[in-house]
């Protein structure tokens, strides 16, 4: 078994898998029925790109299953950003939570596209369609609140504020990454960090929002097995029947 | 009763494909055109149901009354003459 690209592709996985999980809990929550439908169908999206990354993890691996990847492993196997663990605090926190991974989808899958593994590339192919819609959508909602109220404004920007201590996390490139960059797998994080920040800076400028100054990372990183405070809990709920029905089918 | 701040009501018309009618398939609620035509897509194009869409407000809609219906629709019941109902559609012809 290949362990570093094994490894690499539990991160690939692991992000979206916990991101549609939060956006799962949300369902029936948004401030509106048309909305509630299209943040679930986001959801939605990152489940399928989760899935398809695990059963490829799956594959190399030999002998799990994508469900056990999925439902079975511990909190420190699992491979996450932090910033998805956040919990759904309001529609502003969702949202922005929202629009900085896509920003950081768009970027990271628009390069993926070009992995020489070919299975990477092709989910890669499949997703950034998605994304790309993911952005949009998240894009506009900043724009329409930090343009909105002064209530809205001051919302959002609370969230941008409170969210901006986990962004520095997407950036980190570790040994696995370079690895896996070298051998034309994978991509380096830390490339794209001045794109996400323009793209993040002109979006809040375009919204009335302001930028807040780059915080460095003092947490110990999701992909080395390190989570929030929050993943337990997310983990517990996410993982409760397929525990406790081990097998189950419906 | 609490003010309805749903925002606008749009009509939602969607196209199967190129060349094709627009078909009313629904309504929704949004604050302005790019907030209606993403909902649009989320809510009535998941699952390969059209690759097309128009949208109406419904406020822009000019719709018959109920009231009227006697003198609009019935003249029309009794003239048959008025269909083209006494000719031999030839074989092969589709979508009539």
């Amino acid at each position: 078994m290949n362990q570093s690209l094994y490894e690499y592709c539990l991160r690939l996985g692991d992000t979206p898998l916990i991101l549609s999980q939060r956006i799962g809990e949300y369902c029936s929550k948004a401030p509106h029925l048309e909305e509630d439908l299209a943040i679930t169908n986001v959801g939605l999206d990152l489940l399928g790109q989760a899935e398809n990354f695990l059963t490829y993890a799956a594959s190399i691996h030999g002998t799990l299953s994508a469900d056990e990847l999925a439902f079975k492993r511990k909190e420190k196997d699992f491979r996450s950003f932090h910033l998805v663990e956040v919990p759904n605090i309001d529609f502003a926190y969702v949202l922005v939570r929202q629009f900085f991974i896509d920003v950081y989808h768009n970027l990271f899958y628009t390069s993926l596209c070009n992995s020489k593994d070919i299975t990477i590339a092709g989910i890669s192919k499949k997703s950034i369609k998605e994304v790309r819609y993911h952005l949009q959508r998240s894009q506009d909602w900043i724009i329409r609140l930090g343009q909105g109220t002064e209530e809205s404004n001051l919302r959002i920007q609370y969230a941008i504020d409170e969210l901006w201590m986990y962004i520095d996390e997407l950036f980190h490139d570790n040994e696995i990454d370079n690895k896996m960059t070298q051998v034309g797998f994978g991509v380096s994080n830390n490339a794209l960090k001045s794109n996400w920040l323009n793209m993040v800076t002109s979006t809040l400028n375009d919204a009335g929002l302001s930028t807040p100054e780059n915080i460095p990372y003092t947490l110990q990183y999701g992909k080395d097995g390190f989570h929030t405070e929050y993943m337990g809990y997310l983990l517990a709920e996410m993982q409760h029947l397929p525990l406790l029905y081990p097998d189950a089918k419906w | 009763m609490e003010k309805d701040n749903q925002g606008i009501l749009w009509e939602v018309f969607i196209q199967v494909k190129a060349g094709r009618p627009f078909k009313h398939v629904g309504s929704l609620h949004a604050y302005d055109k790019e907030m209606a035509m993403q909902s649009a897509r989320d809510l009535f194009t998941r699952r390969n149901e059209g690759n097309g869409i128009w949208l109406v407000m419904a406020d822009d809609i000019v719709s018959s009354q109920s009231v009227d219906d006697e003198a609009f629709f019935d003249p029309s019941n009794d003239k048959v003459y008025r269909h083209p109902t006494f000719y031999k559609v030839p074989d092969g012809v589709k979508h009539i």
